[in-house]
This record gives structure tokens, sequence and C-alpha cells, in this order.
């Protein structure tokens, strides 16, 4: 009994700071919403858990909107917790897309959090964010 | 620079049509170093945009974060049959463009 205790103790301190991860926004993602909130849902964000090299890793941005006329995703911003241009890129839709979903691919600098924040028509802003390892980062220096 | 795009051969009226662009490009981050230590300069694609008959459907910025022979894959709806332009310029200041027809039926 003393034993199980113990091991639920243990996987909670162990939990507990991933939870904690998963739940700050990244500060300048956060900066996207201008003052308005940067909530999280609405938008999935696909990325392998794990790449063997930063240099090319793929990336799918899923936002859930009927992209009507009067309710769709204006733009999609992605930023990078350690890359040394933390804003990788954004992507401007419109009604006529139809779908808003992207696809790309990424360089990574290291083992990080990857942020996508969707900017909505109905000026709510939406994110999520993924986690990944990265064993060899994109070369930024000497190669 | 190439380009290549794919679009479907033939779409119907109103369909969500997927577009994949892939363009060859270094995407020069200017952190890299050559042979002899000098520092290569920044050479990337900072912005590309899609065309449906005249009208912007799709528009990107992009950075040094983005993986040398950018791609990307988006979506659109079919109008009516007709031309996808893509534009694309980097930092050097060297435009591109490629054209893809579409045919609706």
């Amino acid at each position: 009994m003393r034993r199980r205790t113990f091991l639920a103790g243990l996987a909670g301190s162990l939990a507990l700071p991933a939870i904690a991860q998963e739940e700050t926004l990244d500060p300048l993602a956060a900066k996207v919403g201008k003052g308005a909130p940067v909530k999280k849902g609405k938008v999935t964000l696909t990325l392998p858990q794990l790449a063997d090299n930063g240099n090319s890793v793929p990336i799918r941005i899923v936002v859930d909107s009927p992209m009507t006329e009067a309710d769709h995703v204006k733009s999609i911003h992605l930023f990078s917790e350690r890359n040394p241009v933390s804003n990788m890129a954004n992507f401007y839709l419109g009604p006529r897309a139809g779908k808003a979903e992207i696809d790309s691919r990424v360089r990574l600098a290291g083992s990080q959090k990857v942020t996508a924040v969707a900017a909505l028509s109905d000026g709510t802003y939406w994110y999520d964010a993924a986690a990944i390892v990265v064993t060899l980062t994109a070369c930024l220096d000497e190669s | 620079m190439a380009a290549r795009i794919q679009i479907p051969a033939s779409v119907k009226r109103g369909e969500v049509v997927e577009v994949r662009v892939l363009i060859q490009h270094p995407m020069e981050t200017g952190y890299r170093r050559d042979d002899v230590g000098h520092l290569i300069k920044r050479n990337v694609i900072t912005s590309l945009s899609c065309r449906y008959d005249g009208v912007e459907v799709f528009r990107a910025d992009l950075s040094s974060g983005i993986a040398a022979n950018p791609y990307v894959q988006f979506y659109t709806v079919a109008g009516k049959s007709g031309e996808l332009e893509f534009y694309w310029i980097d930092d050097e200041g060297t435009q591109g463009s490629e054209r893809a027809p579409i045919r609706v039926t």
C-alpha cells in the first residue's frame, strides 16, 4: 500500500510539469490577438512526435470552420519556441478557400513546442500547440 | 526557379480543390557559414501568393523557418475553368511565377 501511494505520488509529480507546459501559450503567439484572448481549441496542429532531422518536418494545420462568407478563417500564424525567427510563417485564407487546412514543411532548431494561431472573421483567436523532439537540429551555424 | 504545381485534372463546380505547390529554392537561412567562415547571406522566399482568375485566394509570408524547396498545400473552391497563377519573391528580389490551368466541369 505504501509502495502504491509512493508510485502514485511519483506519477503525479512527473505529470504535473507536463500539464503546466501544455497550458502556457507562447507569448509571441498571444500577441497575434492584439489584446483579445487567444483560446485553445478549433485548431488542430499535427506534427510528428519525433523528427530525425529538423531540416524538413511535415506540419499540418486544420481549423474547424465552415469557411463561409460570414464565418471563415482569415489567417493562420505559426510560431516556434526555439528558432531564431520565431514567426515561421503566416498564411492568409478567405471564404474562397473552402477548407481551412494547410500542409507544409518547416525547419526546427531543436526539440520544442510549435504553436499555430488562427484568426477568425468573427474576431476570435484560437490556438493549438504540439511538442516535438528533434534529434538533429536544422543547421544554424557551421554545417 | 522552377516550381511544380499539382491540381486534380478535372474538378466539379463548387468542389473543394487541393492545390500543392513545390518551389525549387534553397531557402538559405543566413545563419550558415561557407568553407572559409563567411556568413552566407539570407535568401528565402518571403511571399507566395495564388490567384484564381485574377482574384487572390491564398497568400503566405514565409521565413527561414520553412524548409528548403518550400512545399505548401492548400485548398480552394472551384468556380469556373480558368487559371491558377502563383507569384513569389525572395530576399534577392528575384520574382517567380507559374501558371496552372484548372478545368471545371
